[in-house]
């Protein structure tokens, strides 16, 4: 054990102590606003500026202002949290400048709860939140449920469920403690108080010493921190929150993302003290491999076994990057991770080029982020700062330091010579491996690639322990994954769920199902690269092998959901559009292949479709597939080949029958006014930009077919419901 | 070195005309870069700094970083040709960029763009007469819980409805003629 690199952590950690409880006094009433790129884009700006001005206003020194990342709950931001000391943590959606005045004037100044604005909107406001874990690691313990006995003894004790709400949530990750066996963990709200609960009179005690009397059962209390204690505290209550099982985003919308104290107050840089101060870099890979940690940025390579081959190779010079070119269309993980907790990334690339004896380190991200660009910029300097970054990091001897290269809008870069020729400043064009990059990567030398989600999880891997990660996931898969959930779905955002979750419970229970009460079609999953996974197969366990078996890939983790509406030719014709746009024209299978299955695809959405086009797209794809230089090609038929084997219905119909079951392909659609509910209004004729819409006042109004040109606009203005699109 | 290429060297010449047609923080910031080792790898990063100053990249830029950075012209016309990210010519006023990523496609962001290129009269890539406008696709701007979107220079519309369209172009039109008021 090196003493030198644990005082030296020991000293950050009390000086990052120190200046956090000036800053934040135990009296002191926090305001949170999210600052991402979504959150800013939703207007959060303006809300942290009028509660500035607020507070600048009532001249009250005991409110502060707080900024941090993104919590992921996209459809509702901006959100703003107001915790109040003894009070429950309340989160307002969708705030504008108009509801920030209101919540600072009721809510801050007047301890009035705005019911209507709140998250989630919660049915009582409750005394005491008593949230239980319900994970299969937790939940059964007390008498066969805990929840149930919970429900049951308050019952007994006379208490109002209203004022006491028991919540029963997914993991709250506090099997990553060290805990006697099968106790299950609680948490009391407001007061985060963290109870051990075993049998029936630990439930009672709770219920009667802390919940009526108001005074914590001192021997039942845990004393460790869990993982994601900081973020179930604000968080919990909320069922979109407290399904997620969250390791790589357990500091996303909990600190700020610009601090570097606040980030080791949640054990920030622990990983790398420990890792450090021990002083064994195959330990590290040992740990890693152990808790069956995949590459998260789509392939699933083992992460230990990636760098231990690296490792093998390393003579003098080695470089660990980390591939932050988040380019699938309909993903923002990495970029969400970046800005919202852009420390837990560089920590887990510093443990990475240790194991791996790196000598230098790259971040190459895409310049559409400058967000993201700019938080991480501010984290190396700080890391800088502190001694974490460059020369002999934490007095352990060992020296690394990171430097930020931007790409330039090409989604092969995310490929990983291809990146690597994008880093060395040539066109970023994949080349033929072997040799790998961990033989023979950026300048010739022996190369680590990572994704960021993968860095993110190494320091929480570490901390709480290998094995604990492994038992979060699946047999072959340890930990979780962040998917983005995005298309038709209530509540579009940012999603970790342990791995071998179903789909199902992503799409409904946590994304809240399909808006508008249509019917679920299919989700598509992996990107540009990915498939289609039907409505019926819903209950399959999300994991690396699962989803290639149906065809998809896991791939960085877009998720999108189709309904009813979406026709499923044209969804792989967009996709296809992207990969032959975005393919690098450096092998022809995937340069001239995806060109070809483009133009087949258009003419069967034109309605030109021709008897053996399925037969002509399955003998291409497969081509492509087999043939292709990289990743890109390789992957790029998916799309094509998923909705084929899952959909060919929807083809044949393109083809034989000349229909868009969906009703959105505009060749094989048309417009008609319905005589009987037209009231003539004239709205679609003065709106119809091609003229072919005619009628008189108050009489029913008629489409020329032949000069209409389907843009839908008639279909969209008209109030009657009179147009129909057939 | 032989007699013949130091009578001819004009190197002090041609980098005077190097610098004159980039700006000197450019210049500054190239100089900065070529310390270092693998010099050659800051020539994205050096592109991303001329297109952010001029809009574009111009040919006599490119040729000025090329020289300035040592290396050949026709990889610096090889790298800013291959990345989207940059443009070759200049833009208009305001950068309206629809977002053509799955989650913005399957809410109907063709639709947009349809009526986008039917208002302003210009297709992808294109520069409106006026050259108020430019507009372009591009690849998912990270904020799908919007969508669809369309980003008019930095400000991102969410949830936009193709009739809301002339609405917002009205608006950035309305802006310039008062600027040019003024």
């Amino acid at each position: 054990m090196n003493t030198t690199v644990l005082n030296t952590y020991q000293g950050l950690v009390t000086a990052a102590k120190a200046r956090l409880t000036e800053a934040y006094p135990e009296n002191i009433t926090r305001i949170q606003v999210g600052s991402a790129t979504c959150e800013n884009a939703a207007g959060a700006q303006e809300v942290w500026q009028e509660f500035e001005k607020s507070i600048r206003t009532s001249g009250r020194k005991d409110i502060v202002l707080h900024m941090t990342g993104c919590t992921g709950r996209c459809s509702r931001e901006p959100i703003v949290g107001i915790f109040v000391p003894g009070k429950m943590p309340v989160k307002y959606q969708q705030v504008d400048r108009d509801k920030a005045h209101e919540i600072f004037m009721h809510h801050v100044l007047g301890g009035e709860l705005m019911g209507e604005q709140v998250l989630d909107r919660p049915t009582s406001a409750p005394d005491y939140q008593v949230l239980v874990c319900d994970a299969q690691h937790c939940g059964c313990c007390v008498n066969g449920s805990t929840v149930k006995t919970f429900r049951e003894q308050l019952a007994i004790a006379g208490l109002d469920a209203a004022k006491v709400q028991i919540i029963s949530t997914g993991c709250l990750g506090f099997c990553s403690m060290r805990r006697e066996a099968n106790t299950t963990s609680v948490l009391v709200r407001p007061d985060s108080i963290v109870y051990n609960v075993k049998t029936v009179d630990d439930v009672t005690r709770i219920i009667g010493e802390h919940l009526k009397d108001g005074r914590v059962v001192q021997d039942l209390v845990s004393n460790e921190a869990s993982i994601n204690e900081g973020f179930f505290d604000l968080y919990g209550d909320v069922v979109f929150f407290n399904r997620q099982k969250r390791i790589a985003l357990r500091n996303a919308g909990v600190i700020n993302p610009e601090s570097l104290d606040e980030y080791i107050q949640y054990s920030g840089f622990k990983a790398l003290g420990d890792v450090l101060a021990k002083g064994d870099p195959d330990w590290v890979i040992d740990q890693v491999t152990h808790a069956q940690l995949r590459g998260r940025g789509g392939g699933g390579f083992p992460t230990g076994l990636k760098w231990k081959l690296t490792r093998q190779n390393v003579k003098k010079e080695c470089y660990i990057l980390c591939n932050a070119d988040e380019g699938d269309p309909g993903a923002f993980m990495d970029r969400s991770m970046l800005e919202s907790d852009p420390f837990s990334v560089i920590e887990g690339m510093i443990i990475g080029g240790y194991a791996v004896a790196a000598t230098r380190g790259f971040f190459y991200v895409r310049a559409e982020y400058p967000l993201a660009i700019r938080r991480i910029e501010h984290a190396i300097a700080e890391c800088r700062k502190n001694g974490l970054l460059g020369k002999n990091i934490l007095g352990s001897g060992y020296s690394l330091d990171l430097e930020i290269r931007l790409g330039a809008g090409a989604f092969v870069c995310g490929e990983e010579t291809a990146l690597i020729h994008s880093i060395e400043g040539e066109r970023g064009q994949p080349r033929i491996r072997p040799p790998f990059p961990a033989e023979s990567g950026l300048w010739g030398k022996p190369t680590v690639i990572n994704n960021v989600e993968t860095f993110a999880n190494i320091p929480a891997l570490l901390v709480f322990g290998a094995d604990w990660f492994r038992k979060v996931g699946t047999e072959k898969s340890g930990g979780t994954k962040v998917f983005a959930l995005a298309g038709k779905i209530s509540h579009t955002g940012l999603v970790e769920v342990a791995m071998g979750t179903t789909i199902r419970e992503v799409v409904n229970n946590i994304g809240g199902g399909v808006p508008k009460g249509k019917a679920l079609k299919g989700v598509q999953t992996g990107g540009p690269a990915g498939g289609i996974i039907p409505a019926e197969f819903l209950d399959t366990p999300i994991d690396f092998d699962t989803l290639g078996k149906m065809g998809s890939i896991m791939g960085s983790g877009g998720m999108i959901v189709l309904d009813e509406d979406d026709c499923m030719v044209d969804v792989a014709k967009f996709f296809i559009t992207f990969c032959q746009d975005e393919s690098c024209g450096k092998c022809t299978p995937c340069r001239e292949g995806t060109k070809r299955m483009l133009e087949i695809l258009e003419r069967i959405t034109a309605g030109k479709g021709e008897a053996d086009d399925i037969e002509k797209l399955e003998r291409l794809a497969m081509l492509v597939k087999n043939a292709s230089l990289c990743g890109l090609g390789k992957a790029a038929p998916n799309p094509v080949l998923s909705t084929i084997r899952h959909f060919r219905a929807e083809y044949e119909a393109h083809i034989h029958d000349k229909t868009c079951t969906s009703r959105k392909c505009k060749a094989l659609i048309s417009y008609e006014v319905d005589a009987e509910k037209c009231v003539g209004c004239t709205m679609c004729a003065r709106n119809c930009p091609a003229d072919c819409i005619t009628g008189v006042r108050k009489e029913p109004h008629k489409i020329d077919k032949g000069k209409c040109i389907k843009c839908g606009r008639c279909f969209d203005v008209c109030r009657f419901d009179a147009v129909n699109r057939l | 070195m032989s007699t013949a290429t130091k009578n001819t060297d004009n190197r002090e010449e041609v980098r005077a005309v190097a610098e004159a047609a980039l700006t000197p923080e450019i210049v500054a910031f190239i100089a900065d870069c070529v310390k270092g080792d693998h010099v050659q790898s800051q020539l994205i990063r050096v592109l991303h700094k001329v297109q952010g100053h001029y809009g574009y990249l111009g040919p006599d830029q490119m040729d000025a970083v090329a020289q300035l950075l040592q290396v050949p012209t026709s990889r610096v016309t090889g790298v800013a040709t291959f990345y989207h990210f940059f443009r070759l010519e200049p833009r208009g006023k305001y950068m309206i960029s629809v977002c053509l990523g799955t989650a913005c496609y399957v809410k109907g962001a063709e639709r947009i763009a349809d009526r986008l290129q039917e208002e302003l009269g210009v297709h992808f890539g294109e520069t409106t007469k006026d050259k108020l406008f430019s507009l372009e696709a591009t690849r998912c701007l990270g904020t799908c819980g919007l969508a669809p979107v369309v980003m008019i220079e930095e400000k991102v519309y969410g949830g936009v409805e193709p009739d809301q369209i002339p609405g917002i172009i009205g608006k950035y039109t309305k802006m310039a003629q008062e600027e040019k008021k003024a």
